[in-house]
């Protein structure tokens, strides 16, 4: 059997903010249908790759590459990647207050459609497709009138990026911390949206700090993050092993200066 | 005398006898035009002139208009665009070119019941008494320059005269249209708003240029509300490129008045407007807002003073600027509490975008207070767009540019939505759009 080229391939990534070198050579690669978790402590760089998978202009690449469906990502900007399939689910979705939730969903998704060369969707049949991927997050008639994420609690924010999504339809999904500041109720709400998601064709990167989630949306793969490098790679049971003696083992053996952390694969 | 109060000397020796019959006309124009000549235009040495300069004006040979144009320079259609659609039910329509009235192009419904709705210079012929009443008894032409030189070229605009109880169906829309004839041309229309007791109307200003060459709109409203009288009041500044505009509107409340004013200043090369607003006696309200966009080299000044003098009065202010290119934004806004306004309700807030590194604004928020018992509040602020927002939306697929016209839209429509009447909103929404690039791919959004 011939091994097809991963959805995304990242090889030996480096970048920094403002002088400080946030990931220091992360390799990873995710295949589509696969669901990856990457774990990590706060500061980990687990936030950051998923920016600069999505193009955030403040954080600057300064080593490796990223390849998506083959074609290297870096040279696209945040746009040309939606339009390229990637949707980053953000872990603090944006206030747009004056702009409608809806009108702002469609005028992005015929944004993409138009660039992707589909036909652009009238106001009747997006309504149509809105409110069905809306049952998806058991999301109500109210968030159609409301402005973008103004005034949403945590969890109406959490369950607004996974409705993005699905209308959206993406390739690569990477979720940002979909988790934080949700409770068990609006984390079961969302994780099944995101289940709900879950394709052959769809690859999907659960960015989390918390092993909980991942009881609910049960990735394929499990990479530890530590200082900026993958530390440790494994299945499900990774997550587990986490949650019983935590973020510590890792840490020390990642701490920059010192022969970092094997980096499994 | 300055060489600008010189140049104008022929123009207002050209002025002839005041129209109509209200006798102190003459020497109120004499004693105006002596005290222009006196004052000069203001210098940004002056306080109240600081952020703004006349410089570039005080070189030019301004003329008072005289030649009538033989043919009208504007059809019914470009009107109905300006206005923002053509007058509905009851709406009463008044046009004036280069400051003179043009009844030909205006559409002015019966007045009943003592009310009185038209040109000023009728307005002395047919009502001289309430012209003598109140005509340059408000504003001041003391201490202000240019509200000096409007008084002392006195000849035309709006009267507006409501009896006790009248209320008006259809807004009155006032057109102010510069066709700048050969001379740089400076047209003052002057206008007095009287609203009697009880009664209620809604009165738009709109100024605009039908020509990009070089002119000057010198304009002055005086408004005075009876008791519980309630006027809506707004103001679309759409001049010529190369204009200049310099605006006051001054406000008397009655007991229990209220005023409602919405400004937007998009036009003119330089332009300043003033609203100023006296809560005389007890229990008023007056409420200001404010949009100014400005792009290239524009320079818009935005001045109010709300003199809270009676008590139990309330104010809300609210102005917002976005300032593009090499453009300069200025929001100088003074609340006033005087000792005996107790129970006094005052806010105000100024919000700022820059979309530009080059572009300027200064902001000056006042609050003085005087009395003890009172609730006031203000702030100011001057931001550039979100970049989490910015980077949210373009993730989403939408382009760099078209983000930025959305964002943009985002801050200003909150303006454009507090407009309750809809042509205007309409007029409004149409040229804040038409200045963001890429905007036909958001129109839905809107």
């Amino acid at each position: 059997m011939t091994r097809t080229e991963p959805m995304l391939r990242i090889k030996d990534l480096h970048a920094k903010v403002e002088g400080k070198e946030i990931l220091r050579g992360i390799d990873l690669e995710v295949g589509a249908g696969e669901a990856h978790a990457i774990m990590g402590p706060n500061g980990s760089g687990k936030s950051t790759l998923a920016q600069v998978l999505a193009g955030r202009e403040t954080f600057e690449v300064t080593k490796g590459e990223v390849l998506y469906q083959g074609k290297n990502l870096l040279a696209l900007s945040p746009e040309e990647r939606a339009v390229a399939g990637i949707f980053m689910a953000f872990q603090y979705p944006v206030e747009i207050p004056g702009v409608g939730n809806l009108y702002f969903l469609r005028t992005a998704l015929n944004a993409l459609r138009k660039r992707r060369g589909e036909e652009e969707l009238d106001a009747m049949d997006f309504l149509a497709l809105a409110k069905e991927k809306m049952k998806l997050v058991a999301m109500d008639q109210s968030f159609t009138g409301r402005s973008v994420n103004e005034g949403f609690s945590g969890g109406e924010k959490k369950r607004n990026e996974i409705f993005q999504m699905a209308v959206l339809d993406p390739k690569l999904a990477i979720l940002d911390e979909t988790d934080s500041g949700l409770d068990i109720d609006a984390l079961r709400t969302v994780a099944n949206g995101v289940n709900g998601l879950r394709r052959k064709d769809r690859a999907m990167i659960v960015i989390t700090h918390y092993q909980r989630l991942l009881e609910y949306i049960v990735p394929d793969r499990v990479h530890v993050i530590s200082n900026g490098r993958i530390v440790k790679s494994g299945g499900r049971e990774l997550a587990l092993e986490l949650e019983q003696k935590g973020y510590a083992q890792f840490e020390a053996a990642s701490r920059p200066g010192r022969a970092g952390g094997e980096a499994a694969r | 005398m300055t060489d600008f109060a010189r140049g104008l000397r022929e123009s207002f020796a050209r002025l002839g006898e005041p129209p109509g019959r209200v006798r102190r006309l003459g020497l109120l124009r004499q004693a105006a035009f002596a005290r222009f000549a006196e004052l000069g235009l203001p210098t940004v040495k002056d306080e109240q002139w600081k952020y703004t300069s006349l410089a570039p004006l005080a070189q030019i040979p301004f003329a008072r208009p005289e030649a009538e144009a033989t043919s009208s320079p504007v059809t019914l259609g470009q009107l109905d665009v300006l206005a923002g659609g053509p007058p509905g039910d009851g709406a009463v329509r008044l046009v004036f070119l280069d400051g003179r009235y043009k009844p030909e192009l205006s559409s002015r419904a019966e007045s009943a019941g003592g009310a009185f709705i038209g040109s000023l210079a009728a307005a002395m012929a047919e009502r001289p008494e309430l012209v003598d009443r109140e005509l340059a008894r408000h504003a001041d032409d003391q201490h202000d320059a240019l509200t000096a030189l409007n008084t002392a070229f006195v000849e035309d605009g709006a009267f507006i005269y409501l009896p006790a109880g009248a209320e008006l169906q259809g807004p009155i829309h006032l057109l102010f249209l510069s066709t700048a004839p050969a001379k740089p041309a400076l047209s003052q229309p002057r206008n007095l708003i009287l609203l009697g007791e009880r009664s209620r109307a809604t009165v738009v200003e709109t100024y605009a240029g039908l020509s990009d060459e070089v002119y000057f709109t010198n304009a002055v409203t005086e408004v005075v509300l009876g008791e519980s009288s309630h006027l809506d009041h707004y103001k679309l500044q759409e001049e010529g490129a190369r204009a200049f505009h310099v605006a006051l509107t001054q406000v008397r409340h009655g007991r229990h008045s209220r005023f409602t004013s919405h400004s937007v200043a998009l036009g003119a090369a330089l332009a300043r407007n003033e609203v100023r607003t006296l809560l005389a006696s007890e229990g008023s309200e007056c409420t200001l807002n404010g949009l100014y966009m400005a792009t290239g080299k524009q320079h818009l000044d935005n001045r109010t003073l709300i003199d809270h003098q009676g008590p139990r009065c309330t104010s809300r202010e609210l102005y917002k600027g976005v300032l593009d290119g090499q453009s300069r934004g200025v929001f100088s806004g003074r609340v006033l509490v005087r000792h005996d306004a107790q129970k006094t309700d005052a806010s105000q807030t100024n919000k700022n975008l820059l979309l530009s590194d080059e572009a300027l604004v200064d902001t000056k928020p006042q609050l003085e207070i005087f009395a003890d018992d009172v609730k006031c509040a203000h702030g100011a602020a001057v931001g550039q767009l979100d970049e989490d927002a910015l980077f949210y939306l373009r993730s989403r697929g939408i382009g760099q540019d078209a983000a930025k016209s959305l964002l943009t839209y985002a801050f200003a429509s909150e303006m454009v939505n507090l407009i309750p009447l809809a042509p205007l909103r309409t007029r409004v929404r149409e040229l804040v759009t038409s200045r963001l690039p890429e905007w036909e791919k958001l129109k839905e959004v809107a």
